[in-house]
């Protein structure tokens, strides 16, 4: 299905967030997730599915002033 | 001595519910490395310090986790960067807050990619909103004493005027003007930006700010635990100099021993 992944066109078959984060190998620890808006704690990114046309941002706190 | 150990200990700066000891804000950026931000933290004192949301790079996924560097005791003041709206500034506000970063929120709104000062239209429209959900609002702003007081209105919790632009270590540029909002301000004046050395951050404090936010000189610095620690005592310095109330400048010399009884003929 069609997504967008932060800011940029994205085709994925996972089936909800968990399953997105694991795909791209990303240190789940640090991350943060905002899906269609809405941040989604990381306890509920399993049970959050990806739908056609969403739109996900992958996230973390990084330095900065 | 002990009276004054005392006055020191009960001058607190707060912001929002909460009361700092510590006058000296720190930031998260420009680092040689993570790991020498809990030594820094360590040996200033600083009790808050800034940190940035940014996409994860989908391809790349080495991510720097900033906040596992940061003990519990330092109060996270997450920042706005990269938002060129009051849109965008409190979307990532709402964001940092729902991460668990908690209510603090530094509201930085740029436009301006050379010099990179603050938009105050759009930080004053982004404190509006995010002041009504109940986040405590530092707005990040161009040193302007009409719009100081607009941000007072709006809820800020204090005002965070630049001194210079950010990174560039020139100092209180702004100075006149930054004293201005300090003399009639009736929420914190936090000295932001440009901050390059501890003696700058010593003048912002004797004309009577109630904070500075001091980030690029203390991580670029060879020793960043020195640096934090020389700026710590400047601000602490610079502090108590104000509270003493120290005396003008006179045009002319005023002696300090007594100018009668001298050892010499009539």
């Amino acid at each position: 299905m069609n997504i967008t992944l932060n800011g940029a066109a994205f085709v994925t078959d996972c089936a909800d967030l968990a399953a997105l984060v694991d795909a791209r190998g990303l240190d789940s620890s640090s991350l943060v997730i905002e899906h269609n808006r809405q941040v989604i704690k990381q306890d509920d990114w399993a049970n959050t599915p990806v739908r056609e046309g969403d739109t996900i941002e992958l996230l973390n706190f990084v330095g900065g002033g | 001595m002990d009276n004054l150990k005392e006055k020191v200990k009960e001058d607190k700066l707060v912001l929002g519910h909460k009361a700092f000891t510590s006058r000296l804000l720190t930031g998260t950026g420009k680092f040689a490395s993570k790991a020498l931000i809990a030594p820094m933290l360590e040996a200033s004192g600083s009790e808050m310090i800034t940190v940035a949301l940014r996409r994860v790079d989908p391809d790349a996924p080495a991510q720097d986790n900033i906040l596992a560097q940061i003990p519990d005791t330092v109060t996270l003041l997450p920042n706005t960067s990269g938002a060129r709206t009051a849109e965008e500034a409190v979307r990532i506000a709402r964001i940092a807050r729902e991460a668990g970063c908690g209510e603090f929120i530094k509201i930085e709104v740029i436009t301006d990619m050379q010099f990179l000062l603050p938009d105050n239209n759009e930080t004053l429209r982004a404190t509006e909103i995010l002041a009504k959900e109940g986040f405590v609002v530092l707005p990040y702003m161009m040193p302007d004493i009409t719009v100081a007081r607009q941000f007072h209105d709006a809820g800020a919790a204090a005002v965070m005027p630049l001194g210079s632009p950010i990174g560039s270590n020139r100092g209180l540029e702004m100075r006149e003007m930054i004293q201005r909002i300090i003399d009639f301000s009736r929420i914190p004046v936090i000295v932001d930006a440009g901050i390059g050395r501890p003696s700058q951050a010593a003048e912002a404090m004797e004309m009577g700010a109630d904070a500075v936010l001091v980030n690029t000189a203390i991580a670029t610095a060879k020793d960043p635990a020195m640096a934090g620690r020389a700026f710590a005592m400047a601000v602490e310095a610079g502090r108590m100099a104000y509270r003493a109330g120290m005396a003008g400048q006179k045009a002319a010399a005023e002696a300090s021993s007594p100018l009668t009884g001298f050892l010499r003929e009539a």
